[in-house]
């Protein structure tokens, strides 16, 4: 098959789908890092028209990376679903955008389609699309979930409190989880990055957090966001995990970079799952897993098959969705500006990751967020965090004035998520909602103006277990 | 707007606990927006960091001509030419110059069991801070346990694959690497011990080990340098590092978790 177009004029080549894939992208510094990126804006646009034109049943049956090197390429065409796929199958990849696009196709509709869909799919028609593209087709989708409590309803954002510290200090863990509770915070989950990689520091945590919400019955979930097998060592010592954490990337050997591949995955849920059943708590449904994910890991790790670092990332959801998750985000301005150089890569990035993972199933939270070295500020993170809000995004991060001081980046507050639920007119997930206004943090939907007795009766707790 | 408690009372143990974290907590709010004091004080923070990130210090000035001497420290480079092309290409940074491996082959000797190595990487505010104490630390230990420990050395513009090149070089049973961290906004002074047994090429992070957040308000020197050489005999007994190997904790270190009592 050739690839090729003309662009007033020039004529435009492209050796394979790769290649074809990877220049169709929006400008991200990772794709010119792996050598992978346009070289002039007309050979971007060239890109795009060829991919137009490619039709949905050409991109299955070429595999980026071969089935045969990859286990992520595999599972992705046994997940497929053939017979949901059929009538898309002649579908060109422009046509497919408008497909997505059409008032017609409502959630219910779109929802349908999610194991029609591979991610490379997914990832062909977001190189097409618009930010603005992005955000109205996202927004049709809910994707909703069940652990403790119930999150991705219409109407609901969630946030998850992320209490760092740099020692581990429990004490100060819980009191950061507190003010974020105070702010009605915390119902996607209080998950905490341990400093210190150690089954001792993680179950401490997580006992530590279980107690917190065992006092005031707090309908959310635990998570201490370590490797796989420190958390289920952990779990074999008694210590209670809500849900199982860990990072995933597109490909086999990205995923071998991490220390995991999808055997360990597949047991780590089993055990979980196993665990859950094993204790007294009203669980109301069954998805225990936590995946963060992001941009240019799998270039990082050198693991890309000369894949742009967009479908990399599509193919990651592929896994991801595998393991039915109860949350998933993308952690899009973390990896540094050698992936993602500015605030327009990270916010088009936010916005590609968000849409793919929805059209894909997932449950598709962000963390919003920057490090110190790329070319952007709190103002950056201010713009993505409302563009995603627009775009019906599941949950984002609170950290205290989004100030990370374990992993020294900055992502959005408590503040923030106020801010985002106050605009947009959505409330916590509905069962955390109840619980806030029982404990007079909120009342009447809203953050309680005057200082409740919540507080002290945290702080006592806290005080109780640090 | 809604007010909070300024000073917390001193004969509160909450207040006790609230000194451990630097998180910005209960800094009160303004509507949904930061009090216009916090407000500025991340941007005068973010300012910092900034800065911190784009200065290239002299890190030879920085650590002094007698710890240089002491321990008879060289410095070598990655691939990467200046600090803009080290940001943009992780790739050189992994790398040792053609300079560095003949350097470092001619005046450090291969198979010893701990061979330290410091790396700028996004802070040589961090080693400048943290090295001086530390790798002292790290020597007598080494000693203690009959260990022959490396000729230390320095590498600029420097990513924490380079492990795999000095491995190639010198195969040391084990390798650490003491790189600064990139700034936060609550410090720039923050380092990290990149640890690894054996390393070579082709290995990732799943064969590395991690000890983050070395500075004042994180993991102390003394106790960063006890868990550096405990990992490394776990490694050495394991014969291996990466995600099968996890340090232990007998007995918790002073600023670590506190122990439940009923748990």
């Amino acid at each position: 098959m050739s690839y090729s177009t003309t662009v007033r004029g020039q004529r435009f080549s492209f050796a394979d789908l790769r290649e074809v894939f990877a220049k169709a992208n929006e400008d991200k510094s990772g794709d010119r890092l792996a050598g992978l990126a346009a070289t002039s804006e007309q050979e971007r646009v060239a890109a795009k028209l060829v991919l137009a034109d490619i039709s949905l049943s050409d991109i299955v049956a070429n595999p980026l990376i071969e089935p045969a090197q990859d286990e992520v390429s595999r599972l992705i065409l046994e997940t497929h679903d053939q017979q949901a796929f059929r009538p898309l199958a002649h579908l060109t990849v422009g046509e497919f955008r408008e497909y997505v696009l059409d008032e017609d196709q409502d959630g219910a509709r779109l929802g349908a389609l999610h194991w029609a869909i591979i991610p490379e799919v997914a990832a062909a028609v977001s190189k097409l699309m618009s930010n603005k593209d992005l955000i109205v087709a996202a927004s049709k989708i809910r994707n909703i979930t069940r652990c403790r409590n119930t999150m991705g309803q219409p109407g609901v954002l969630g946030i998850r409190v992320q209490p760092n510290h740099p020692a581990d200090d429990l004490g100060g863990i819980l009191l950061s989880a507190i003010d974020g509770l105070l702010f009605g915070c915390g119902d996607a989950v209080i998950g905490v990055n341990p400093a210190t990689e150690s089954v001792e520091t993680v179950s401490q945590i997580l006992h530590g957090l279980q107690r917190l919400i065992e006092a005031y019955d707090i309908p959310t979930q635990s998570c201490c966001l370590a490797h796989i097998s420190t958390q289920l060592d952990s779990l074999e010592r008694g210590a209670p995990v809500d849900l199982l954490f860990q990072s995933l990337a597109g490909t086999e050997a990205a995923n071998a970079s991490f220390g995991i591949n999808l055997d360990i995955l597949r047991e780590g849920r089993e055990r979980v799952l196993e665990h859950h059943r094993s204790r007294e708590v009203a669980w109301v449904g069954e998805e225990v897993m936590y995946f963060e994910t992001g941009q240019g890991s799998a270039l990082s790790a050198n693991a890309h098959h000369g894949v742009d670092q967009l479908t990399l990332e599509a193919r990651t959801y592929g896994v991801a969705r595998a393991f039915a998750p109860f949350l998933v985000n993308t952690v899009v301005g973390f990896i540094g500006p050698e992936y993602l150089y500015d605030e327009r890569q990270i916010v088009r990035a936010g916005l590609e990751d968000h849409f793919m993972g929805k059209l894909l199933g997932l449950p598709m939270g962000c963390d919003v967020c920057y490090t110190n070295h790329a070319q952007a500020d709190q103002n950056s993170a201010d713009n993505l965090l409302l563009l995603l809000t627009a775009a019906g995004c599941n949950y984002f991060m609170g950290v205290p004035c989004a100030d990370d001081v374990m992993l020294s980046y900055q992502s959005t507050s408590f503040h923030d998520a106020l801010g985002a639920r106050q605009l947009f007119g959505l409330q916590p997930a509905p069962e955390f909602l109840a619980w806030l206004e029982q404990m007079d943090i909120f009342r009447n939907g809203n953050l309680a103006a005057s200082e409740s007795f919540a507080r002290q009766r945290l702080e006592e707790t806290v005080k109780l277990i640090a | 707007m809604v007010k909070t408690p300024a000073t917390p009372d001193s004969h509160d143990p909450l207040s006790t606990i609230r000194t451990r974290t630097p998180a910005r907590i209960f800094t009160g709010r303004s509507g949904s927006a930061y009090r216009t004091q916090t407000q500025l004080g991340l941007r005068s923070d973010h300012a910092s960091a900034r800065d911190a990130v784009q200065t290239d210090i002299d890190w030879e000035q920085g650590l002094g001509p007698d710890f240089l001497q002491t321990w008879d420290i060289f410095a070598v480079s990655s691939q990467a030419r200046s600090k803009a092309e080290y940001l943009m290409r992780p790739d050189l940074g992994r790398r040792l110059d053609e300079y560095a491996q003949a350097e470092i082959a001619s005046r450090c000797a291969v198979d010893t069991d701990l061979q330290v190595v410091i790396g700028d990487g996004l802070s040589v505010a961090a080693v400048v801070r943290q090295v001086p104490a530390l790798l002292p630390l790290l020597h007598a230990g080494a000693d203690k346990r009959g260990w022959r420990f490396g000729r230390p050395f320095a590498v600029r513009y420097c990513r924490v694959g380079v492990l795999n090149d000095i491995g190639e070089l010198l195969a040391p049973t084990v390798l650490v690497l003491l790189i600064g961290e990139r700034p936060g906004l609550m410090t720039a002074e923050s380092l990290s011990a990149y640890m690894a047994y054996r390393p070579r090429s082709g290995h990732t992070d799943a064969e590395r080990n991690l000890i983050s957040n070395i500075h004042t308000r994180g993991v102390a020197v003394e106790e960063a340098a006890d868990r550096i050489l405990r990992l490394a005999e776990l490694m050495r007994r394991a014969q291996l590092s990466g995600v099968a190997v996890k340090e232990e904790f007998g007995a918790l270190a002073q600023n670590a978790l506190p122990l439940l009592a009923d748990e």
